[in-house]
């Protein structure tokens, strides 16, 4: 016990950095009344300096800070997707924020400290460590979700988000209770070593049933997915895109490392009750996402069959299966993201121009942004030289690899369904005459940022071994 | 591992049937002599003017926040102080920095005019 380690601090340097990082925002606010313009560059420095860090301390599996944390490729892998998408997120969500006259200091503080709570979730081997990284990110994310604190909409989203998400705090806290009645500790290292000894325990599989109950919520898996539409609808959409992929792929992360890192529930019950929470939320995900006429709706009931997706690999319980999600999720944040931010070019003041046909003949207006999005939607769809359908095709490949060949029908075939929703936007954008425009002309910055996403998604489809090997763990 | 928290239990059940039985005994054996101003709302001797139940400021939410927070902080620094020594330099230097990163806070707080109460 106590025993400090300077090694520790640099194992954990990238999140130290920012969490000085957010510090320094606050105390910046409270020096200055006009500090957004500032505080756009200190966190820009701050996640860029966090990068370089993690990939500087790309490594070998290393406990730190008494078997709390780990340091290592899993962790680093994960925290290089949330740096990345955090700071693409900031760059476009700038635009959006001083338009709707929200652009403040704090926003940027609580990006911060969210991605601060996902990279803890990533590099936990402690429930406890686990429990703090999902409260943190949680905490700022509620209140991100209000932060137009005038509209309706958006106190609504926060409110339900808020209400959702601490009583299902209390089911994943009872579940972590339990997990410890049963085994005596927290540690996840300790746990999964003598994994054998309670795997058949009734009260140590209640603790994993709501750890799963806890979690599925956070990654918007069906049927705990009922807050989702209505919290990514309310939300500003900048942060419904950072919302709906960098939260999802750290409350990912947490699945991976408790149920593939940790238990080895391959071929039991569990893994039968996975395999259903995936099919559902495939099913409901896409079927639902059918029906919708907005686009922020639509591009939430997507998320949630990307998460079925996801969690077919969980479902599979193999080392593809884990392989196969870190390249979903480093492929959806980037994908996702760039749907979000073109959504929020497009909309108006006041929740309006969010339908689909808001954006008919969009092609000749913007054409640059219309060719982007499509690029997105192509990629969601899981269309093969991108990125999405790479993910699609390791995730499933690593469910027929554990006999659950049924799982992967399920999914090409509602990936199929999606396809009609996703190419409805690229049909209204590109074949039919409509009045669609974007709220104000995006600046140079912007379009670069966008660009770059796509470009990572083309990248990611055509080289798929370069992220897969990191994720392996090798460079 | 879980019949330790038998003992628990038990206390839980004895202390609330104790509460119990005080309550109810005290109902069936003590005298009740009501009058008009027995039976008005306690307000710390004052005379209760109207119901409670009303709208207040939002000011109110704003220190009770506040009061929570650094509340918890020194709830935290008790068994701190209590395990000082045995924490040595290592427990020093992480309340150092937890203070710090309070302060930060409050300075945020401070300067954002949350304790000024118009």
């Amino acid at each position: 016990m106590n025993k400090f380690n300077v090694l520790d601090l640099w194992y954990s340097s990238p999140l130290v950095t920012l969490v000085v990082t957010g510090l320094v925002l606050l105390v910046l606010e409270g020096f200055r009344r006009k500090s957004q313009r500032m505080a756009f560059g200190v966190s820009a420095a701050g996640i860029i300096i966090a990068i370089g860090l993690t990939i500087v301390t790309y490594g070998e599996n290393q406990p730190a800070f008494n078997n709390t944390f780990l340091q290592g490729t899993f962790g680093s892998f994960f925290s290089f997707v949330f740096l990345a998408a955090g700071l693409l997120s900031l760059i476009l969500s700038r635009e959006y924020l001083e338009r709707l006259n929200i652009h403040r200091t704090e926003y940027y503080a609580l990006v911060i400290f969210a991605i601060v709570g996902m990279m803890l979730m990533a590099s936990a081997i402690d429930l406890v460590v686990l429990f703090l990284g999902v409260e943190l990110m949680s905490l700022c994310l509620y209140v991100l979700a209000g932060f137009m604190r005038t509209r309706v909409t958006s106190n609504e989203s926060a409110l339900k988000y808020f209400l959702l998400g601490a009583f299902v705090t209390g089911f994943l806290l009872y579940g972590i209770a339990l997990l410890y009645g049963t085994t005596g500790t927290t540690n996840l290292v300790t746990i999964g070593k003598n994994f054998e000894a309670y795997s058949g325990n009734a009260v140590f599989l209640l603790g994993v049933g709501m750890v799963m109950m806890g979690l599925s919520f956070k990654i918007a898996a069906a049927p705990f997915h009922l807050w989702a539409p209505d919290v990514y609808e309310g939300a500003p959409t900048s942060v419904t895109g950072f919302m709906s992929t960098a939260a999802k792929a750290a409350a990912f992360a947490a699945f991976i490392t408790v149920f593939l890192r940790t238990f080895e529930f391959a071929g039991t019950k569990v893994s039968e009750i996975l395999a259903i929470l995936a099919a559902v939320s495939m099913m409901i995900g896409n079927i639902a996402a059918i029906a919708q006429n907005n686009v922020k709706r639509m591009l939430a009931y997507s998320s949630v069959a990307h998460a079925g997706y996801m969690l077919t690999g969980i479902a599979a319980g193999n080392e593809e299966g884990q392989i196969g999600i870190m390249f979903y999720l480093a492929a959806y944040v980037f994908m996702n993201l760039g749907a979000f931010s073109i959504v929020s070019l497009v909309e108006g003041q006041n929740d309006t121009r969010l339908s689909f046909d808001d954006y008919s003949g969009l092609s000749k207006q913007q054409p640059l942004l219309a060719a982007l999005m499509s690029v997105f939607m192509f990629s969601l769809a899981g269309i093969p030289p991108l990125a999405g359908f790479f993910g699609k095709y390791y995730v499933f490949l690593a469910a027929v690899k554990a006999d659950l060949t049924w799982l992967a029908i399920l999914g090409v075939l509602t990936s199929l369904i999606s396809v009609y929703y996703y190419l409805r936007l690229v049909v209204l954008m590109y074949f039919r005459d409509g009045e669609a425009q974007v709220a104000a002309k995006p600046s140079l910055g912007t379009i670069v940022a966008i660009s770059l996403a796509a470009f990572l998604v083309l990248q990611l489809g055509l080289y798929p071994s370069l992220v897969v090997n990191i994720a392996r763990g090798g460079f | 591992m879980l019949e330790s928290y038998i003992p628990i239990f038990m206390m839980l059940g004895a202390a609330a049937l104790f509460g119990l039985v005080m309550v109810k005994l005290n109902e069936w054996l003590g005298p009740r002599r009501p009058s008009a101003e027995k039976l008005s709302t306690y307000e710390s001797g004052m005379e209760p003017v109207r119901t409670a139940r009303e709208r207040f400021s939002i000011k109110f939410y704003m220190v009770a926040v506040l009061f929570i927070i650094f509340d918890i902080e020194v709830v935290f620094l008790y068994p701190w102080a209590v395990a000082f020594n045995e924490l040595g330099m290592m427990g020093f230097v992480t309340m150092f920095v937890f203070i710090l990163i309070l302060l930060v806070g409050y300075f945020y707080v401070w300067r954002k005019g949350a304790l000024e109460w118009d």
